[in-house]
């Protein structure tokens, strides 16, 4: 266990940093449980590619956490690890999309074409940061998530705009999935104050967000769901029943053998 | 279900950094071309290896019948007078 910073400054780094490091653990890790279950080879492949990708940004996100929180305690020093096995659901401060459940195909592409799409205007932005670190990460993990757009995009489209079966599919999990979308455009207490102009207020690219996902969806001749309830909470540590299970197995080795190296 | 027409099989070339042609990498199936470079940049390209990729449907590629081989190949082996080995290259001509 390790404690915020004191420093209310370097707490709002870190609550920044821990939100979209957290985000896309949760989302890799989901993405890796299509491993060698994948509809064919290629897609397996590019699945777990996608998944690396964003697990490399998490460990980014997470070094630099550590590094802020060591700065601020001088006797037990942190590392990326205690911050990704050792804090327990309601210190998670990923969105809730990620930690949903795969379910079938089309249900995986929506989640990381929703998911991605966000991810482009925000690190988009973010390379702008004031602060060389965030600015640094988000210029490469920019390039991975323009890939993981385009590719998500091809597959909304070719899934929708394909046989009768792939079109229902699409449409229930864009149907489904859109409750949790909402979620990513509420600025939480560290994206908001931001005088000195170092996080990215999501509430800025919903404008963006949402003429990429009609356009994509318009040719995949699939319907724009109808806006009703979001759901939110998970930017402050009110998670769904799913987080809870991907932590237990994610976090069982370290918990188990603490200290566990390879 | 007939897989073989729904995804079609690619043969892909991909050039690497410091090369001048595409190499053939190996095949994969995809749907239709964008998928299919799309494929090649994920199952062949992970660690770097190139930095342009080519697509061609395989049932688009005509080779050679070994059978011919004999006859196709082997007048070339024994004619001297087609190689220009006579005449002695300057150093800056690199790729002869």
């Amino acid at each position: 266990m390790h404690s915020e910073p004191t420093n209310t400054y370097k707490n709002y780094l870190v609550g920044y940093a821990l939100h979209l490091a957290d985000s896309s653990l949760i989302m890799g890790h989901r993405l890796s449980e299509w491993t060698g279950h994948g509809p064919m080879l290629e897609q397996d492949i590019a699945i777990t590619n996608i998944a690396l990708d964003l697990i490399g940004q998490a460990r980014n996100f997470y070094q630099y956490s550590a590094e802020i929180i060591n700065s601020e305690n001088s006797q037990k020093k942190i590392t990326e690890d205690d911050l990704a096995y050792l804090r327990d659901s309601f210190e998670y401060k990923n969105l809730l999309i990620a930690e949903l459940p795969n379910g079938d195909w089309a249900r995986t592409i929506g989640k990381i074409f929703f998911f991605s799409t966000m991810q482009f205007y925000v690190y988009q932005k973010l390379i702008q940061s004031s602060d060389q670190q965030f600015s640094a990460i988000a210029e490469k993990s920019f390039k991975e998530v323009t890939y993981h757009v385009k590719w998500s995009s091809d597959w909304v489209i070719r899934l929708g705009d394909g046989t009768e079966e792939s079109r229902n599919r699409m449409e229930t999990a864009t149907n489904c999935l859109w409750p949790y979308t909402g979620e990513m455009f509420i600025p939480s207490e560290f994206e908001l104050n931001d005088k000195n102009k170092i996080t990215v207020n999501p509430a800025g690219i919903k404008d963006d967000w949402l003429a990429k996902v009609k356009s994509v969806l318009a040719e995949a001749s699939l319907c724009l769901p109808v806006d009703a309830w979001m759901h939110s909470g998970g930017k402050n540590g009110n998670h769904t029943e799913h987080l809870g299970y991907i932590l237990a197995e994610m976090q069982f080795m370290q918990r188990t053998y603490p200290g566990l190296e390879w | 279900m007939n897989h073989q027409a729904e995804e079609p099989l690619w043969e892909v070339f991909i050039r690497s950094k410091q090369g001048l042609e595409h190499k053939h990498a190996g095949s994969l199936h995809a749907a239709d071309a964008e998928m299919a470079i799309g494929n090649a940049r994920d199952v062949y390209t992970r660690r770097m290896e190139g930095v342009s990729i080519w697509v061609v449907e395989s049932k688009y590629i005509h080779a050679t019948n070994p059978d011919e081989s004999e006859s196709f190949f082997d007048p070339a082996a024994d004619k001297i007078y087609r190689h220009p080995t006579f005449y002695n290259l300057p150093d800056e001509v690199k790729y002869m």
